[in-house]
């Protein structure tokens, strides 16, 4: 298993979304490099030909009649909200960046 | 005996026989929360206004002589990760600091309509992260047994508020142990449900495959109760299981009779030996001891695969939980930060500062080791890994109830350590929950049940009773057995042991 360096945390805080200033990433990657270690006994578990679990009890897909029903009015739905105009969400611009 | 220790089945038999109100229940809760709760923090909110006027309406149902269920008028404290309509509903983080949500719970929704006045909403790790409330970004709760300690978690807040009589019932969830480990720690009773008896809907999901809400209480009965109040099909939950709950209360009530005879009994050898505070096992013996004596039948068991229930929880955890919390983006509802001095900046920026500002260190450190775990090349190597080692577990039990009706174990390795001793060692705090995940991995239910306190310090342990998907009523049989032989022992509930809460002021 590969030691997570500083630049694989600062990389991962950006899939993430999340701003991780100088300090935290220092704390952070090496808490994350022992976690790492720590679970890394699982690859040598064999497994090849077991199926992966990926919910506890087994269930199939449930489906409901396509009905209305009452649900959250639109001032409900907008109460908390950090910002709303015209019964919108209201939100920075989401143009114009770099990427 | 004053109200506030009595249990919530003794509260519903005294409301049913006119010898109470609500209202006197209700505000001998609050009184006791304005007593003890400055110095414990088992609360994040507490609405007396609206705890009261629940209880008028309880107690004019009862006048009527149409009580809504059997514990119609006794007061609950619900944890903080529920949502609650017109209560606050934080989940411990800053990101969601003041939100109100527009909608109730399901399981909110059900303790109302059984009668039950909500006090108010419980502290606990952000996100129910963690095991001893620390990573509350509201500052932690404190164990009624000693201050200094923690009252474990994710679940701390409303483990105390039952152990230091502020609440006689309270809403938990589990998703490795947050139920069951506070309960330990704190001498109550807390039970985590087959995945799928009860609904999630409106429970902010940390790991949607491992979450279950459950009753947290101070006796057994009284769980069984809370249960049958909470659980059953949801059509809103789409993993909730459509078929009926098995009779909790009858098997907690047939338990409470102390026999056993014709139940084998596992013991799991994994879950001991190094690292298990030799009181914590020496309680745990005793109990085994007592169940033989009642006419069970013991017999040792081995779960191989346990030895990797902690890693694999934590890749499935932070893998689940990483996509989860990607909702909270600063757009509908929740904290939005500004990048500092810069008003243009767009949806992207402020979305990366507000979860920089809002998550603590442990969801941060959460969010990014699933993140890991999910990328591209370390899939297959992480998270498809763990979801095989998922399946032996799960297959160790099938294994291990062919032989055994119930499997028991201690529900922590140790009792509840100091405030602060493991903030900064997030593998020691992980170890906390070594015995209680991998119910959670297979979705198998399990109660813990308060074993004695420790010789070494005096501090309560537990014992879990772990059943087959669907067979909760055994949870309850063979804890309330326990409990009755336990309690025979003692003389009185472990509750009257805890020293008062002497820092409060009075």
């Amino acid at each position: 298993m590969p030691e997570i360096t500083r630049d694989e945390v600062a990389h991962l805080a950006t899939l993430a979304r999340i701003d991780l200033d100088d300090a935290e990433l220092d704390r952070l990657a090496p808490q994350l490099s022992v976690i790492l270690e720590s679970v890394a006994s699982i690859s040598e578990v064999s497994g090849a030909d077991v199926p992966p679990t990926s919910h506890p009890l087994p269930l199939t897909n449930v489906f409901r009649d396509d009905v209305v029903e009452p649900s959250l009015t639109a001032e409900q739905a907008l109460s908390g909200a950090p910002a709303q105009e015209q019964q919108r969400f209201s939100v920075p611009r989401i143009l114009g960046d770099e990427q | 005996m004053s109200a506030e220790r009595r249990t919530a089945a003794e509260l519903a038999d005294a409301l049913a026989a006119g010898e109470t109100t609500s209202v006197e229940l209700t505000r001998a809760s609050l009184d006791r929360i304005a007593q003890v709760d400055g110095v414990v923090h088992a609360f994040l909110h507490v609405d007396a206004e609206s705890a009261l006027a629940q209880a008028e309406a309880s107690d004019a149902r009862r006048a009527a002589g149409t009580p809504a269920s059997t514990l119609d008028g006794v007061p609950i404290a619900v944890k903080d990760v529920l949502a609650t309509e017109g209560l606050p509903t934080t989940c411990g983080s800053r990101i969601l600091e003041g939100w109100v949500p527009p909608y109730d719970a399901t399981v909110v929704a059900r303790v109302k309509a059984a009668g039950l006045p909500i006090l108010g909403k419980t502290n606990m790790d952000e996100f129910a992260m963690g095991s001893s409330t620390e990573h509350s970004a509201y500052g932690p709760t404190h164990n009624p047994w000693d201050l200094d300690r923690i009252p474990g978690g994710s679940g701390g807040g409303s483990a105390a508020a039952v152990a230091a009589h502020e609440a006689p019932l309270a809403l938990g969830t589990d998703t490795g142990g947050s139920i069951r480990q506070p309960g330990a720690v704190t001498g109550t009773v807390g039970m985590k449900p087959t995945y799928g008896g009860v609904s999630r809907y409106g429970l902010v999901a940390l790991a949607n495959s491992l979450d279950q809400v459950g009753p947290v209480t101070r006796t057994v009965l009284d769980a069984a109760l809370l249960h049958e109040v909470i659980g059953g099909h949801d059509r809103k939950d789409s993993t909730s299981i459509d078929q009926p709950l098995p009779a909790l209360v009858e098997a907690a009530r047939q338990g409470a009779t102390g026999d056993l005879s014709g139940v084998r009994i596992g013991v799991i050898t994994e879950l001991a030996g190094d690292g298990w505070q030799p009181g914590v096992m020496t309680r745990f013996q005793e109990s085994v001891d007592l169940m033989v004596k009642a006419g069970a039948e013991v017999v040792e068991v081995s779960c191989p695969h346990f030895v990797h229930a902690l890693a694999t929880y934590y890749l499935i955890l932070p893998a689940e939980a990483s996509s989860n919390l990607a909702k909270f983006d600063a757009m509908r509802y929740g904290l939005r930060v500004w990048p500092e001095g810069r008003p243009d900046a767009s949806a992207e920026e402020v979305m990366r500062a507000t979860r920089d500002a809002g998550f603590g260190d442990e969801v941060k450190r959460r969010i990014i080791l699933g993140t890991y775990a999910l990328s591209s090349g370390y899939y297959d190597a992480y998270y498809g890994q763990a979801q095989k080692v998922r399946t032996l577990i799960a297959r160790d039990f099938e294994a291990a109830f062919e032989r055994a009706d119930v499997l028991v174990s201690p529900t922590a390795p140790t009792t509840a350590f100091r405030l602060g001793e493991k903030l900064d060692d997030p593998i020691a705090m992980y170890l906390n929950d070594l015995a209680t995940i991998p119910a959670n991995l297979a979705g198998v239910p399990g109660i813990s049940v308060p074993s004695g306190l420790a010789d070494e310090d005096g501090l309560p342990a537990g014992v879990q009773v772990l059943a087959p998907a669907l067979a909760d009523d055994r949870c309850y049989r063979v804890g309330a057995a326990l409990e009755a032989l336990l309690l025979e022992t003692w003389g009185g509930p472990l509750l009257d042991r805890a020293p008062g809460l002497n820092g409060a002021p009075a």
